[in-house]
């Protein structure tokens, strides 16, 4: 079976939320900064953000 | 003496008069043979014309590709019209040909199916596997269309006359027409508008689910410019037949042709999505168009067709039929 969708990155504010995993963390200082990285990685990677509502946002490639 | 040579001379008379009518009728016989195919020839290739023109929507490449079909048409009436002038010479051999050509025409889907697969990778919205199976079936029908109505003027013209040709041309292609007339999703579903929001981060058209988006900036451009559409389906069959993947992908596809899309290759989360209430079995389209403009939105989803792949009649069968109450 094919993968199709895959977490390119993990973009987080809350540090002792993401433990070691496949894709890359960033972390960001603040809400803002987490936006942005967001944004930039999206349009990097073609990828769609996604926000699982507990302070982190993952890059999935659709 | 010279009685016998007088019945010579009436015989040698005789003689050249038959030769004069059969030598006429020969020339009458070949004048019809003509008539015929060549009636057949013209009718059928006008009607490839007038089919083509027809699914022009569905066209990727207009000059080129209307020449290539164009020929193959020519080829499809060629073959239907000279059969029934051969049947009627008793020339079997000439028939097969039409079995020959059957094969022939089956490449024409594989043709347009390989194209238009290659082509849709490159395409912001694609059309889908199904979509494109329907329109490579149709290619291919259309053909068959043509070599029908070539051989029926062509055998009217050969047994009748050559005035008889047009009306039987013009029964026959609107006959075919509406033969081939598929649905379109406003035959078999109420097409409407909803409210396009946010919970959170979760896009929502009314009470279906889209999709978890999650910067601001993409949000606040959904919530500016999108446009959600609701499709109930009439009854289970069209609730099964919206339920096909293959479908949605063609509404999308349809929806954002017709009215633009708001994206690029790098901007995915702006990729039209057509969701599923699985309670209700309505689906929703969500998109963002470039023209924010509701009304033809939903004449544009109206218009899509039902995909034959995707067309399921539960309901025909008895049970379905109980299953449904």
């Amino acid at each position: 079976m094919q993968l199709e969708k895959v977490i390119l990155a993990v973009i987080t504010v809350e540090r002792d939320k993401i433990a070691t995993g496949g894709a890359p963390v960033f972390y960001a200082t603040d809400k803002e900064e987490q936006e942005k990285i967001a944004i930039y990685l999206a349009r990097i990677t073609e990828g769609v953000v996604h926000d699982l509502e507990n302070g982190v946002y993952i890059l999935v490639k659709h | 003496m010279r009685s016998s040579g007088d019945a010579l001379k009436n015989n040698r008379i005789v003689k050249i008069g038959a030769i004069d009518v059969s030598l006429f009728q020969d020339i009458l016989k070949i004048e019809s043979f003509i008539q015929a195919t060549a009636c057949g020839v013209i009718i059928g290739t006008l009607t490839r014309y007038y089919l083509l023109r027809r699914d022009y929507r569905q066209y990727p490449s207009y000059p080129h590709g209307v020449l290539a079909n164009m020929a193959l048409g020519f080829i499809a009436s060629v073959i239907g019209a000279v059969a029934v002038p051969a049947l009627a010479e008793k020339e079997y051999t000439a028939v097969t040909v039409l079995a020959l050509a059957a094969t022939q025409f089956r490449e024409v889907r594989n043709l347009e199916r390989t194209m238009l697969l290659n082509l849709d990778s490159m395409q912001l919205v694609r059309r889908g596997p199904e979509y494109i199976e329907g329109i490579a079936r149709v290619f291919e029908a259309r053909n068959y269309l043509v070599m029908l109505t070539a051989l029926l003027v062509g055998g009217v013209t050969y047994w009748g006359s050559i005035l008889y040709s047009i009306p039987v041309a013009l029964i026959t292609i609107f006959i075919s027409c509406q033969l081939m007339k598929g649905k379109e999703i406003g035959q078999i579903a109420k097409v409407r508008e909803g409210k396009v929001y946010f919970k959170g981060p979760n896009l929502f058209v009314e009470d279906i689910h889209f999709m978890n988006l999650g910067t601001e900036q993409v949000k606040n451009a959904y919530l500016e410019r999108a446009l959600g559409v609701v499709i109930e389906p009439l009854d289970d069959n069209g609730r099964t037949t919206l339920a096909n993947l293959g479908q949605r992908m063609a509404i999308a596809h349809d929806a954002a042709a017709l009215l633009g899309i708001y994206r690029d290759a790098d901007t995915a989360e702006f990729t039209p999505v057509v969701r599923r209430n699985l309670d209700t079995g309505r689906v929703a389209l969500v998109i963002v168009p470039i023209e924010k403009d509701i009304e033809f939105l939903l004449e544009a989803v109206k218009r899509v067709p039902v995909l034959e792949s995707a067309l399921r009649m539960p309901l025909l069968n008895p049970i379905g039929r109980k299953a449904s109450d």
